[in-house]
Order: C-alpha cells, then structure tokens, then sequence
C-alpha cells in the first residue's frame, strides 16, 4: 500500500481511538454536576457516593483520552507536514489554544477531583467538578472550530511564501472571529458537544439497567438512571433538531457532501433514502427505499425544489460515497432510536415501573453501544463526506481560494515503512491499551458504587460474567486513581499485624515494614499499613 | 510589535513552555527512571503516588508546547515532526506506555502484574527522557534539511554518539531532579534512600555534564557565536555551573528545597544554553547553511502571532494560578490513602 493509503488508515484508526473516550468524558462530566449539585443541595451522603463512582469512571476515560490524544497532536507534524505548513497558521492557534485555556484546566483540576476527597471541602471539589466540565467543553470547542475551519474556511486568505526559493500557498488569518465563527462552527460545536451529552447519559443508564436486572444497588439506580434518562432524551431531541440546522448549512457550504450523505448523483428534486446502497460508478443507489422529494422539502419546504446533486461536480472534486452515505444513515436511524427509547421511557420512570421492565432494561443496557456508534459514525460521515479536501476551496469578498487536497498533505520525507511500522506499533498498544481498558472498566462496574461494598467471594468465578467477571474479583484489592475502597475485614487483621511488627521492631530497618523478605509480603504489610482516610 | 519582535517573543514564549515542561515533568520522569531502584511494593507504591497527581498536568505542558510550535512555527513543527518520524513515534510509545503503567500497576494485586507494569513505567521514563535528549542532541549538531525543508534520515543516522551522549546526560539530570522530589516528598527509610541516589545521580550527571560540555565545544563550533554577539549572555553558563554545584552543598546543608530549586535552576539554564545555541535557527541545516528553518522562514503571519499573544497573555496568568494551587492542595508527604494507585 502507499504512503498515502496507509497515513489515512492511520489517521482514522487514532482519531476513532481517541474519540471513544472524550464524548465520555463530556457526557459524564456533566451528569457528575448534577450530582454534585444534588449533594451539596441535599447533604444526602448517597450522592456523594453516587458523585464518586461516576467521578472514577470519569478518571479512567480521561486517563486514556489524554494518553491516545497526544498521538493526535503529534500526527499532524510527522504524518502530515504538507498539510501541517498549509494550515498552521490558522490551525495551529486554535490548537494552541486548546492547550492553554482548555488541558491545563482540566488536568489540573482533575487532579483535585480523583486525588482530593479528603484533602479539600466539598465546595472546592464541587468547584473542581465545574472546572473540569467546563474544560472539556472548552477542549471541544477548540478542536470543532479548527476542524470547521477545514470544512467551511472563512476569516482566512491564501499566501504565496517562498522558502530556499521554492515556492509554496499556505492559509493566514484575515479575521480572527470570522475564523472562529465559520459558517458550520456553530451548528457543528452544538451538534458535537449534544451526542457528549447523548452518550454519557447512555451510559450511565446502561450500568444502572445492568444493576437494575441483577438487583443490586437499588438506591444508586434510583438515584442515577432518572439523570442519565433525561439527559439522553433532552439530547437525542437537540441533537435531531441541531441536525437538521447542520443538514441545511451543510447544503449551503458543501453541497457535494450532502450529494454523497444522501446518495444523490444528479441535480434535481431529491428524495430522502431510508436505506440503500449507493454505487458511484452506476451513479445510483440500489436496494434502496426513499420518499421521493423529502430531501428537498426538508431543505426547502419544496418537494420539487431543486437539491445539487454529484454530477454538478468534476470526477476529481466528488467525495467517496458509500462510506458517507452509510455512515450519515447510521447516525440519523441511531438518533431516531434514541429518541424512540428514552422519550418512551420517560413516563415509566413514575412509580418505578421501569425498574421492572426486564425487556427495556435490557435495551438500555446495550443501547450505549448505540450511542457510541453514532458519535463515531457522525464524525465518518463529516470527514470522508469532506474528501477529496482537506481544506476545503473557499470563497473570501468573492475572491476565490484555493483548497489542500488530503492526498497534497502529506509529509515530503515520510515513506510507506515508516508509517506501516509505526502503524504496527500502535496497532498493538491501543489493542492492549482497549483491553485492558475493558477489563478495568468492567471491574469498576462490578465493583459498584459503595466505598463499603461487600468483599467479593474470592472463590467463585464471577456470577458467570466470564473472563472479565472472573477478572474483575481480582481486583478487589486494588487501589487506584478511579478506585475508592475500605479495606475489606481480613486486610484491617493484616493491618494491625503489619502495626505489631513495624512497632516490635527497630523503625527504620527496611525488615520493619514487612515480615518477610517475600516482595509478595512486604506489598500486603504496605498495603494494610496505610490508614483509611488518612493523607490529610 | 513589528513582524520581527513577534517572532522573537514567540520563540521566547516557546522556550518558556520547554523550560516549564523539563522541569516539571523532569522530576516525575526521573522518579519513573529510579522507579526499579526502590526496594518494596510500598516504596514503589509512594513513589508513584508522589507524582500520582501531578504527572498528567505536566504532561500538558508538552502538549502546549506543541500547539505554540505548530501555531507560531508550522514550518519547524511539519519539519521536526516528520524528520523524526521514527523517534517520536517511539516517544509517543513511551507516554502511552507510561500513562497505562501508572495507572494499571494498582489494579491487581499481583507480583508478576505489577513487575510488568513496573518494568513499563521504568522503561518508557527512562526512554522518553533519552529521546528528548536525543532530539536535543540532533537538533544542536544539525539536521539534513533539503531545499523543500524536509528531513530525510532514519533513526538510526540519528543515534550517533553526541546525541546519545546529550541523551544520557538528559537522563542523569532527570534522574537527579527526581531524587531530590523523592527526598522531598517522603520520610524515614525511602527518604534515607533517595538521599543516596541524589549522591549517586549527581556524580554521574557531572561527569556526562562535563564530557557533553566538552563535546559540544569541540563538535558544535556555531554553539558558542552567539555567546561573542552578545556577551551578557555568558551569565547563563556561569549560573548553570553555580546552580550544578549548589546541590551537593544544599544536600550537605540538608536544605532539599534548594537542592530542588537548584536542579530546576540547572535544567532551565540548559534549555536556554540549548536555545541561545542554535539561536536563531530552529533546525539548523547541515546541507546548505541557508536552508536551515529558522524562526523568520518558519514563522506564521503577523496577524496570528500578534492573536496568539494575545490567547497567551489571557490564558497564562490562568494556568499558573491553578497550578500553583494544584501544586498547593497536594503539599507535603506523600501518604497512602484510599484515593491512592
């Protein structure tokens, strides 16, 4: 494969990875908020509870959001440095901004958030909870102004520079909020930052359907599913009125990647496809079922108004259309779903009935995978819909400007080996990096929100959950940045024994913080050593 | 502000950034370099957690870095980033790789999954700071930039001795900070250790300190032009040295927080010696003088630069007011507890 093929694969491969977590992060941290404001409102300790097991969840999701998003950042430079020359004047500040007003916030006061339980009042952490939202929406707002930049630029013109006597264009900024509020900025931020809010309600209603149907928690889920519901079904209604908005800007300002969402090939009335298979050679869709003229009257309250199709473009400037086509209809039947299952849901949640509604339950449980899904494939859709550009052709004072093509951004010195080496490396560490995401993320729910929960039976294998069941009560001893835990019975015995023998013995020799030389040993003495609560 | 002066602010600015970033994440990567040297579970357990809230923030300041160099420089970042295609694909290995360990080796309570993870976090400190050394090391002898600024070289061109030699030392630094923030944030017997690893740490840092000192004169003729323009700046060196020698002294004095002032002192005069040497290039060329990518080929428009100020002004005073007061609530020893890896 070439150069070119394979830095595409690798682009998407890590900016997939990476956007599994940060709509998470989002969603989360806003039902993190409202707990926080429950507790503080209510002084009612479960909360507080509740507040925790989400905050540690949050942790584990932010932990891998930073690790795979760092990959992101230096991948415009090695992979794509033709791209990076192009764009950097205009991109690269929005992404320098990003770092200033949006990561230091959130990392910073993350750290209060996980670490500082105990160490600040719960004003301060409520603080820190806000902070650390407000963060990750600036972060999103950064990231989607830049990238709307690329679909629709404004505030912008084209340079001709000359380095060493070559002769090279590359974008400057004109208008610093003409660039920021592009014409899709907007309704591209919303629409992003309303699927966050999608998925983390999807998830927390997730985990707390699964132990609605197992019986556990019972408080917790009461206290959390009617947040995670209402959250999900408020979203899933913005994100289809947002949508709309964007269907009609997108329109207006790239009309060939409408043409490829709704496959269609010729200028004229266009109909509204529930599903097909669009075939851009053939240039038509089969198997497809449609309702004639609703694209139109959708965009124009016209059934018969007039929708630019492909053909209103040359071969070389179409983008691909399957991929598009496919992706844009996963989303929106997604998003009909969503709105389907949790403004449905929302009477049952009088008298809790639906805590008794097994079937439902079970819905929701796998109706997260759902919402991942549909952030993942909105995000395809937008960017394939955009090829074949990178930067899209614009228009400034009707001077017209000229686009990047994906393919011209490549980096000059970077051959196929390298990219097909490096892409093998992260190939693995995100294939362990997602295992073992899963398995700590599985034990987390296992583990369940009580700071006091019942040790696990250590002699079992996990309630026939399986591999990850079984994983999971190995975990029961583990401390962590997005574990909080009393020692179980048998450790507090430890603890007092590991006190005898650090207090019978001379203080100081390394024997006296561990009864044998067995690393295995001197790690439980450590362990029970510490005091709960303690670190003040 | 002229074009000019915006460009020299920026590479200011940038050098600031670095400066924040190899102080700040030179001690948590050397804790994770002395990381094997611990002798218990416990030990490990503190040593982490010592860092446990604070790594990520610092972590941020190379990320910033990044998006100030891709903003004010894109030629630079689009050069060094492709030209060291392999290196920081490694580098980007060992962040991850660090990341996972700190936050994978509590969750079982095995030996043999935490030695993995302890290996880890060990091999990915130790990495990153050799890369960074590296990287230095490259960019102070020059690099192949062709006429279109590209850099075509594999990793291994890019392994010869002055670079590894600038890589250790880069290693020994952070090995030497990190000690003096273990001594700082523990007691009794670890404490006692750390003491003998700063002794050990420092004695070999000085000598790469000065065999790199030594090379560099010799190899890196151009380091020492812009000490002749301006020779105010010889003030630099002289304090780097007061700084190397006023670590055994506050050590001796058992006064850590100098010690720890004094370390930070010696990595921010070597990031400016650094900067001052290849001053006013970013990448000096090694094909054709005037091919090197400097901050006037490199820059963006002035337009941008003059915003981006203004975004740094605004957002700075933010970002060291709240790492001034995370720094604040997580003061003091470093204890086990419930919230603890």
């Amino acid at each position: 494969m070439d150069v070119e093929i394979l830095s595409r694969l690798q682009f998407a491969g890590t900016i997939m990875f990476h956007y599994l977590f940060p709509p998470l992060t989002i969603g989360l941290g806003l039902v993190m908020v409202i707990l926080e404001v429950q507790w503080l409102r209510t002084g009612v300790k479960a909360w507080n509870e509740a507040a925790r097991f989400w905050t540690r969840v949050f942790a584990l999701n932010f932990a891998l959001g930073v690790a795979s998003g760092i990959v992101m950042e230096f991948q415009f430079g090695t992979n794509w440095a033709a791209y990076s020359r192009f764009v950097g004047d205009v991109f690269g500040s929005a992404l320098a901004a990003e770092g200033i007003f949006a990561f230091f916030l959130e990392s910073g006061f993350l750290a209060v958030l996980v670490f500082g339980w105990d160490r600040v009042g719960p004003r301060m952490h409520f603080f820190s909870t806000m902070m650390v939202f407000l963060g990750s929406c600036f972060s999103a707002i950064w990231i989607v102004v830049a990238n709307s930049w690329q679909q629709t630029p404004d505030g912008y013109h084209i340079v001709e520079t000359e380095v060493n006597g070559q002769t090279a264009y590359r974008a400057e900024i004109t208008d610093f909020w003409a660039m920021i509020f592009n014409p899709s900025s907007v309704d591209r931020l919303t629409h992003t930052l309303i699927g966050a809010f999608i998925l983390g309600g999807l998830l927390v209603c997730s985990i707390c359907a699964w132990y609605a149907l197992k019986g556990r928690h019972e408080d917790f889920v009461r206290r959390c599913f009617p947040i995670g519901l209402v959250v999900a079904a408020v979203a899933s209604v913005a994100a289809l009125l947002t949508g709309h908005d964007q269907a009609e800007q997108v329109a207006v300002t790239q009309p060939a990647k409408l043409a490829a969402f709704e496959g269609h090939f010729e200028t004229g009335p266009a109909a509204l496809y529930l599903f097909g298979w669009p075939d851009a050679r053939a240039e038509e869709v089969r198997f497809g079922v449609a309702i004639p003229g609703m694209l139109s009257w959708l965009l124009h309250q016209d059934a018969s108004a007039e929708v630019i199709g492909l053909d209103a473009f040359p071969e070389e400037d179409r983008p691909p259309v399957w991929l598009p086509f496919q992706a844009y209809h996963l989303m929106v039947g997604l998003g009909m779903l969503f709105i389907v299952v949790t403004v449905g849901s929302l009477p049952l949640l009088r008298g809790g009935r639906i805590y008794r509604m097994r079937p439902l339950l079970w819905v929701f449980v796998f109706l997260v995978l759902g919402g991942f899904a549909a952030n993942q494939a909105g995000w395809v859709a937008a960017e394939t819909g955009r090829q074949p550009w990178v930067v899209y052709p614009g228009e400034q004072d009707g001077v017209p400007m000229q686009g990047l093509r994906t393919a011209d951004g490549l980096s000059e010195s970077v051959t196929a080996g390298q990219v097909a080496w490096s892409m093998t490396m992260f190939g693995l560490i995100y294939a362990l990096l997602f295992m073992v995401w899963l398995f700590v993320f599985n034990a987390k729910v296992m583990h369940g929100p009580a700071i006091e929960a019942e040790p696990p039976p250590s002699d079992t294998t996990g309630e026939g959950e399986g591999f990850l069941g079984a994983a999971a009560l190995l975990t029961g001893g583990g401390r962590s940045l997005t574990e909080v835990r009393e020692p179980r019975p048998d450790e507090v015995r430890e603890r007092d024994e590991a006190d005898e023998r650090t207090r019978g013995s001379d203080r100081g020799s390394d024997g006296g913080r561990a009864g044998g030389s067995d690393a295995g040993d001197a790690s439980d003495a450590g362990d029970a050593g510490e005091r709960p609560g303690g670190g003040a | 502000m002229s074009h000019d002066t915006l460009a020299l602010v920026w590479f200011v600015m940038l050098g600031v950034l670095l400066i924040g970033y190899v102080i700040l994440d030179g001690f948590d990567l050397g804790v994770g370099i002395l990381h094997p040297a611990a002798r218990s579970d416990t030990d490990r357990r503190l040593m982490m957690n010592s860092i446990g809230p604070l790594w990520d923030g610092n972590e941020v300041w190379l990320v910033t870095f990044g998006g100030a160099l891709f903003a004010a420089f894109p030629n630079a970042y689009a050069t060094v980033f492709s030209g060291f295609y392999e290196a920081f694909m490694l580098l980007l290995f060992c962040l991850i790789l660090r990341a996972v360990s700190l936050e994978f080796r509590s969750k079982v309570h095995s030996r043999r999954w935490r030695s993995v993870w302890d290996v880890g976090f060990f091999l990915s400190s130790f990495g990153a700071a050799l890369l960074f050394g590296v990287a230095g090391g490259n960019l102070m002898l020059g690099m192949p930039v062709g006429e279109d600024l590209a850099i075509r070289q594999s990793v291994f061109e890019q392994l010869g001795w002055y670079p590894l030699l600038v890589g250790a030392m880069t290693v020994s630094l952070f090995a030497l900070h990190g000690a003096i923030f273990v001594y700082l944030k523990t007691e009794d017997e670890l404490q006692r250790q750390a003491r003998g690893w700063i002794w050990k740490a420092f004695f070999v840092f000085l000598v790469l300190y000065l065999a790199a000192t030594a090379a560099t004169l010799a190899v890196v003729p151009r380091a020492t032009e812009n000490f002749a323009r301006w020779p105010w700046l010889w003030i630099v060196p002289v304090l780097n040295v007061l700084a190397v020698a006023n670590i055994p002294r506050a050590m001796h004095l058992r006064r850590p927080v100098y010690a720890f002032v004094s370390s930070s002192c010696t990595i921010a005069a070597l990031a400016f010696l650094f900067a001052v040497a290849i001053f006013p290039n970013l990448v000096p060329a090694t094909t054709r003088p005037d091919w090197s990518v400097t901050i006037w080929n490199a820059r963006s428009s002035e337009k941008t630069l003059g915003i981006m100020l203004v975004i740094a002004a605004v957002g700075m005073p933010f970002v060291l007011s709240y790492t001034a007061v995370i720094y604040w609530v997580f003061r003091g020893k470093v204890k086990l507890d419930r919230s603890s890896y």
